[in-house]
């Protein structure tokens, strides 16, 4: 294995408020060496430097434009099997140091845990296209008309009363590891979302879309298209009502299934299993849901917006299936966790950023596509409920116990068409039922950055509860 | 100890105006802050963090331009006001002169959180966590998360304001879950304020007891009945209910944009006389309190509801400006990689005069929602939806099972109108509240309230 890149000094300089591509190498070994230097028995650091942009605007205008640096240190430290953990925004030998020097003493309030260190083995996925090289040509003029376009695009569709936010936005960055057994690594990514929110109708019947597109650059970015969905999204809904109670089949759009398998991937993360706080815990080769339902953990398809060449803890990341053949195949492990189970780590240790230590977590998260499109799945489902979109997802689920009821908004399903708009409902079951019931899987899949990162397609489940009137 | 001297402050947004613009603005922080948590009987998570920073905004007519950077050295603050100048397309402004920032009168701390020994705060896990135990052997899982933080604020602008706050918040939370035979229930408690240590020296473990005995509760709780149904609504965290489906649409950002059911109706009743609402973070020691806002305001209270009749919208300095009235100190950012908007503070429901028992004989079958998981709403039509995490049936009169997998699907002004009773034991909860992907603490709370009719979306058939 290879490291992603050993050093950044080659990264084209970036623009804007940030200092430039400063080399993070230096400051990630200064601190595993002060960590080392305070009393650590083993160190870690995580370096990362990043800028962005951001563009709302709002009625043909900028409403605001934004350009913004950042830059952070993490360290682990260990002694002996106890962990502690600190961040600062002083990269200076004499902040790193601080920072370095205040994870060892974090360490000493911690209890032993026997599982707690570093990776025995560590290194990058041969991979790489995490960053577009054409992502620097685009002034911020250029961006700003891709998001007015975004917001023209959505107020042209008939029946948008407004465009309630048109929003773009992207980072480039760079993220350097190092740790005490020796392993120094570091890559470079880019990203580019935009969004809108569109609103149709007024007064008691307005309703409201979201559009959303996300790539590598802005040139990945449809303008026509996420301003078009926003608005159909909306215009969709108009005149929507409650629809009566019962038990139907219920197909879920893209955005709806993202959500629900996103949510269903974060709890086989190996810490929620091992610590009771996971429905699927014991359920290895079990069947759990559908065959018709393949799930994976990808850390390593180009496109995935949480892909990466190593997890928070300087493990390779990897491709791992959760979902095949209606059984589950595997928990997602860091390190810890899979010394506790004596199991290998399958790449999961993620951060949400320099200030927070790694713990497990999913990276994206893929359905694997069948074969009908969106019209077939309605004539599957014959008389149902079509959901657009779900809310109160992460209160209406039980982690632990699988029971949901969420609220919901979209359309019924009528001799096998789409038919009239429903909204204020709920829809109930339970989480094992619910994947156990999937029949077919749409065609279409589409990456969606709600519930982590996923690319999902719409979803047909046999039966679901619904309770309107 | 001030972050950025006012001959730098004034410098800074010299270059920031450059170009033209209305107002500038130097928002400058340093944060440190200390968390540890509990589980599994393991002490574990120890980290401490320390942040400098600083945001320089400058406001154009309608539009806004900002930067922010990682540090608060002169030279960040300036190459940070010359990128930001850059996107302006006017001539020069000159700002009012700036003297040392006056200091917002802050809220009282006693013991300062972070000259507490870390080994008692680890101590302070262990006890929680042997007290949520032995409250019943159904218990199963115990976590216990402590955090504290300090936040320095300083904000110059071009008006010529230079003000500053020290904020210190403590923080203490529970969650518990409770097994018996295939069912798997969780309870949680919170207690937080914005003050100091003192805030967990009196009984702390009531936190986790409490989380503990929701969660076996809960072991006997029924399916959730679906309909429309009265619904009482508990006293403190209760209050999530208020903000998510009224307070969030009494933001004037969301007003000014016609994104919210109540633009267009200050003045109008909107709820019943007996309801009163406020919007308070002057309320010493309250979790969403502060000195100032992030603007430099002053927090006040603010009567958004007066007898029903809908009084004021939640103003930041921009939005105000447009409306032609004051900043109500709802200014708010996460930190200062985040540009200010319209935020609640404290938000709740003024007591009333009957008691929450009164409130509850009166229903022959309703729901009783103590606590929520969670909730959302769309601004634009007052949607809402609410997980109940904690909920029991009413029946004759009486409290009587615990309920599970409840939920409150709704309309805000629906739900304001249909209040029919508000007891008297107001309590101020903590949350973090998210809007545009920025969270904030914010209090949310109320006295027992009832509402005559809500959907309940359950699991019962």
């Amino acid at each position: 294995m290879r490291a992603a890149r050993t050093s950044a000094a080659d990264a084209p300089a970036a623009a804007g408020v940030g200092r430039g591509v400063v080399n993070l190498a230096a400051p990630s070994r200064r601190a595993v060496e002060a960590a080392l230097a305070a009393g650590a028995s083993d160190a870690e650091a995580w370096v990362e430097e990043s800028t962005s942009r951001r563009v709302r605007v709002y009625d043909g205008r900028v409403e605001s434009l934004s350009d913004a640096g950042g830059r952070g240190v993490g360290v682990r430290a260990f002694v002996g099997a106890r962990a502690g953990y600190a961040y600062g925004t002083d990269l200076s030998d004499r902040g790193v140091s601080e920072v370095a020097a205040a994870a060892r003493e974090a360490a000493e309030v911690a209890d032993e845990d026997e599982h707690a260190g570093l990776p025995g083995e560590f290194g990058a996925a041969a991979v790489d296209g995490f960053a577009s090289g054409e992502f620097g040509a685009w002034s911020t003029e250029r961006k700003v008309e891709l998001t007015l376009a975004v917001e023209r695009a959505a107020r042209a569709r008939k029946g948008v009363t407004q465009v309630e936010s048109a929003v773009y936005s992207d980072a480039e960055g760079t993220v350097a590891i190092a740790n005490s057994r020796g392993f120094a690594a570091d890559y470079s990514s880019t990203q580019a979302w935009a969004y809108a929110s569109a609103f149709a109708g007024e007064g008691a019947e307005l309703m409201t879309g979201l559009g959303v597109g996300l790539g590598r650059d802005p040139a990945a970015l449809d303008a026509e298209r996420i301003g078009g969905e926003a608005a159909e999204r909306a215009v969709a809904l108009v005149g929507a009502r409650q629809p009566r109670s019962g038990r139907c089949p219920v197909l879920l759009d893209a955005f709806v299934a993202a959500s629900f398998v996103g949510f269903v991937a974060g709890m086989l993360s190996a810490d929620a299993v091992q610590r009771g706080r996971s429905l699927f815990a014991g359920r290895e080769g079990d069947e759990v849901a559908d065959p018709a339902l393949a799930v994976a953990d990808d850390g390593i398809d180009p496109e995935g917006p949480a892909s990466a060449p190593f997890d928070g803890e300087g493990s390779p990341t990897r491709r791992t299936p959760l979902l095949g053949d209606g059984r589950l195949l595997t928990f997602l492990f860091d390190v810890r966790t899979a010394r506790k189970a004596g199991r290998a780590t399958t790449g999961n240790a993620r951060r949400g950023s320099y200030r927070s230590p790694p713990s497990v977590a999913t990276t994206n998260v893929i359905v694997e596509p069948g074969t009908e499109d969106l019209e077939g799945l309605a004539r599957l489902a014959g008389d149902g409920l079509y959901v657009t979109d779900v809310a109160g997802l992460h209160s209406g689920v039980n982690p632990v116990s699988g029971t949901l009821s969420v609220g919901a908004s979209g359309r019924l399903i009528e001799n096998g068409e789409l038919a009239a708009p429903v909204r204020e409902l709920t829809i109930a079951s339970d989480l094992v039922s619910m994947l156990g019931a999937v029949q077919a899987v749409g065609a279409e899949a589409r990456w969606v950055p709600f519930g982590g990162s996923v690319k999902a397609p719409p979803l047909l489940v046999g039966e679901m509860s619904v309770s309107g009137s | 100890m001030t972050l950025v001297e006012p001959d730098i402050a004034a410098r800074v947004l010299e270059g920031a105006l450059v170009r033209g613009g209305d107002l500038a603005e130097l928002y400058a922080e340093s944060r440190r802050g200390f968390s540890l948590s509990l589980d599994d009987g393991r002490v574990e998570r120890p980290q401490s963090g320390r942040e400098r920073g600083a945001c320089i905004r400058v406001v154009k007519g309608e539009s806004t331009y900002y930067g922010y950077v990682d540090g608060v050295d002169e030279s960040d603050l300036l190459r940070v006001a010359q990128s930001v100048a850059q996107a302006l397309r006017g001539d020069e402004r000159r700002p009012a002169g700036l003297s040392a920032a006056t200091a917002a009168e802050s809220h009282p701390v006693r013991t300062r959180p972070e000259e507490v020994e870390a080994a008692r705060k680890a101590d302070l896990l262990r006890t929680c966590d042997e007290r949520a135990r032995a409250a019943g052997a159904e218990v199963s899982q115990v976590r216990i998360g402590y955090g504290e933080s300090r936040r320095l604020v300083e904000v110059y602008n071009s008006g010529g304001r230079a003000a500053s706050d020290d904020r210190t918040r403590v923080r203490l939370s529970a969650q518990v879950v409770a097994r018996r035979d295939g069912r798997v229930e969780t309870g949680t408690e919170t207690r937080g304020g914005h003050a100091g240590w003192e805030l967990l020296e009196s009984d702390p473990d009531e936190v986790a007891v409490s989380a503990a005995r929701k969660a076996l509760a809960l072991l006997d709780a029924v399916d959730a009945p679906t309909g429309r149904l009265p619904v009482v609504v508990g006293n403190g965290f209760g209050g999530v209910l208020l903000h998510e489906a009224v307070g969030h649409g009494l933001e004037a950002d969301a007003v000014q944009k016609r994104a919210s059911v109540y633009a267009g109706r200050l003045g109008e009743q909107v709820a019943p006389e007996l309801v009163t609402a406020y919007d308070d973070g002057r309320r010493e020691g309250d979790w969403g309190s502060d000195g100032i806002d992030d603007e430099g305001t002053p927090t006040r209270r603010t009567t958004v509801i007066e007898e029903g009749r809908l009084s004021s919208y939640l103003y930041d300095l921009l939005r105000a400006r447009r409306d032609g009235v004051d900043s109500t100190g709802n200014g708010r950012r996460e930190s200062f990689r985040h540009p200010p908007m319209p935020r609640m503070t404290n938000t709740f429901f003024a007591p009333g005069e009957a008691t929450p028992e009164e409130l509850i004989s009166e229903v022959e079958r309703g729901l009783y929602a103590v606590s929520f998981g969670g909730g959302q709403v769309e601004p634009a039509t007052g949607e809402f939806v609410f997980g109940v995490s904690e909920g029991y049936l009413i029946e004759g009169g009486r409290v009587t099972a615990p309920v599970r997998g409840a939920t409150l699907v709704g309309n805000g002004l629906e739900a304001l109108r249909a209040i029919d009773g508000v007891a008297g034991d107001l309590e101020i909860a903590t949350g973090y509240c998210g809007k545009a992907g920025q969270s904030v603490p914010a209090g949310v709370g109320q006295p027992h309230v009832r509402i005559r009719e809500l959907t309940v979306g359950g699991t019962a058939a």
